[in-house]
């Protein structure tokens, strides 16, 4: 049975989560991400679960540490500047292989930034963005309806590979209102978690979470386990949208809001007849380079808010085979579809040129 | 036939302490374990270790552990608290960790009332690092990074973390101990005992702090560490409850 409501991005993300089970969320105040930690606050005392205001972004992502070290489902969410912040602590999370959900709906950057939507934070989201070898589960959505999938999802997959994962959204998909389906959502699937350190009694000895080796070798071993689990999900946990692109002499790659308005140029560019296709990636990490390898276009075409972060990725993913061009809007704008048609005509005229 | 008199706690493990002679964490952790003992609360803890010359509690202590970021234990503790309502949850930090760069976590944990306890090692320096001038150091201290005598003057004035905190809400149970003296050590054990007490009887937020020694980055001996204690430290961080809520 259907469950449609309408809903905003951010507040669709929050209820998803609850109905995957996190019944602990740390929280700070920021612009745009803010009716996410007031809809935690209103729900969660009702549900005998926890909402927390923490002082500070590093507070609220070492609660988030504390909380899924004891085994359960925590979350905790920001917009940019704040998941700078919090990039210490994710660090940590990582280092410690635990799971748990982090939020962060762009605003544009550097620094204070603005409040106005933005994806500017690629690079920081899916290379890693605090210090050391790791990786966190990036998961992309582009509609409300996504931002509650992707949320269930992200708590189902962190918890089985014990990786952090995080919502790239932004703005935009935050603040916006559409029709969400919950019934839609995939079902909670809850990880056996042997490791957790929620006190001994009952077990042999005690647990451990640490993120300490003194002795390089001992380092160096666990972040080439680490690896070997990086190396599996960049195998197998690749995710992506693939359309018009058999015939396509030009692939836009775009992801979240901005892939919205690809959508809209495309189809124009189409009606021209310009044989336009999409590749929007799902997961940012691990970045779905195999659909790269299965199509033949005469160009890419990067669409981003932001000077061109992923652009670096769809580059790699092609091996260079063919030109890839960027095109977008930053600091706070969304690229019209008309600027975006004007970028791929000129690109048409010079990879397509009739001799 | 002998019998058992005195023995290491069953809460510590086999595993020798890597402390410097005269440092006073394997006393305290040594407390800590005989507390947790006679309470019979190992089953039901969950401890948090800070960064600094602690950082690897966990190789001593036999309950489970969770290590934390430079300062953030408080907060750590406070996730795991909630979490778990009905396990008992301890941070152990040092002065680096909890009144520089954890002073917020430190604030806000306390202001919260949060059903932690936290145990306080202050010995005016920074331990791991080899010797520099922490948040505690004294006027006139010299340590690595206060070569010629803290001067307050550009370095600014030691921080009183227990009467800081006492001007809160949150906090139920405060005190400042040393363990310069068998009188003190034992005072201090009570202490610890008095505040996971208080944690156990959901009284919320309890913090020991204990005045100790470093003779390594002191430049001291042992004994004269310990006279250190007596003789310098105590006149300006003096002992005593500062807060304690019935």
């Amino acid at each position: 049975m259907s469950e449609t409501v309408l809903m905003k991005g951010n507040e669709a993300l929050g209820e998803a989560a609850i109905r995957s089970g996190c019944r602990h969320f740390f929280g700070y105040p920021i612009t745009p991400q803010t009716e996410l930690s007031a809809y935690m606050a209103r729900k969660m005392p009702k549900i005998g679960g926890t909402f927390l205001q923490a002082e500070s972004e590093i507070a609220a992502i070492n609660m988030v540490y504390g909380a899924a070290a004891a085994g359960v489902r925590a979350m905790t969410s920001s917009s940019s500047p704040g998941i700078s912040l919090k990039s210490e602590g994710i660090s940590y999370i990582a280092a410690a292989d635990l799971p748990c959900v982090i939020v962060n709906i762009m605003r544009g950057g550097p620094g204070l930034g603005g409040i106005q939507p933005a994806q500017s934070d690629y690079f920081q989201a899916t290379r890693g963005g605090g210090h050391g070898d790791y990786h966190l589960l990036v998961l992309a959505p582009n509609s409300v309806q996504e931002m509650a999938c992707l949320t269930a999802d992200a708590f189902n997959l962190s918890e089985k590979y014990r990786i952090p994962a995080m919502i790239l959204g932004d703005g935009t998909l935050g603040q916006m209102m559409e029709p969400v389906d919950f019934s839609a959502l995939p079902k909670p699937v809850f990880a056996e978690k042997p490791w957790a350190t929620n006190a001994m009694g009952g077990r042999r000895g005690p647990n451990v979470i640490k993120t300490l080796y003194l002795l390089p070798e001992e380092l160096e071993a666990t972040i080439l386990e680490r690896e070997k689990k990086y190396d599996f999900l960049r195998e197998n946990l690749q995710r992506y949208e693939a359309r018009f692109t058999e015939d396509a002499d030009i692939i836009l790659c775009s992801y979240g809001i901005t892939s919205r308005v690809v959508e809209t140029a495309v189809r124009e560019l189409r009606n021209e007849g310009i044989k336009a296709g999409i590749i929007r990636p799902v997961t940012l990490w691990p970045f779905p380079e195999k659909i790269f390898k299965q199509v033949r276009p005469k160009a890419y075409l990067s669409v981003e808010m932001s000077m061109g972060q992923m652009v670096e990725d769809v580059k790699l993913a092609c091996e260079c085979r063919v030109p890839v061009y960027f095109t977008g809007r930053t600091g706070g704008i969304i690229p019209s579809p008309a600027e975006v048609i004007a970028k791929v005509k000129e690109i048409h005229r010079e990879v397509c040129a009739v001799v | 036939m002998s019998e058992v008199i005195y023995k290491k706690p069953d809460s510590l493990s086999d595993k020798p302490f890597h402390y410097c002679p005269g440092c006073s964490h394997g006393l305290v952790h040594r407390l800590v374990a005989e507390v947790i003992d006679e309470l019979g609360i190992a089953d039901n803890t969950v401890a948090v270790a800070p960064v600094g010359c602690a950082v690897t509690a966990d190789e001593y202590f036999r309950f489970d552990t969770v290590q934390a970021a430079h300062g953030r234990a408080p907060a750590v503790a406070t996730g795991i608290r909630r979490a778990l309502p009905d396990r008992f949850v301890f941070a152990y930090q040092g002065d680096g960790d909890l009144a520089a760069i954890g002073t917020a976590e430190t604030v806000h944990a306390a202001a919260r009332g949060e059903n932690i306890s936290i145990i306080f090692i202050n010995n005016t320096i920074y331990g791991m690092t080899g010797g520099q001038m922490a948040p505690t150091t004294l006027p006139g201290q010299v340590t690595q990074t206060s070569p010629y005598g803290r001067d307050p003057y550009t370095q600014g004035y030691p921080l009183h973390i227990c009467e800081m905190l006492s001007a809160l809400n949150g906090p139920t149970f405060l005190t400042r101990t040393a363990v310069d003296s068998v009188p003190h050590i034992r005072e201090t054990k009570k202490a610890i005992r008095k505040a996971f007490s208080y944690q156990l009887q959901g009284k919320g937020f309890s913090l020991v702090e204990v005045l100790c020694a470093c003779p390594t980055n002191w430049g001291m001996s042992p004994t004269d560490a310990v006279r250190r204690i007596t003789e310098e430290m105590i006149p300006y961080y003096p002992l005593g409850v500062y807060k304690e809520e019935v």
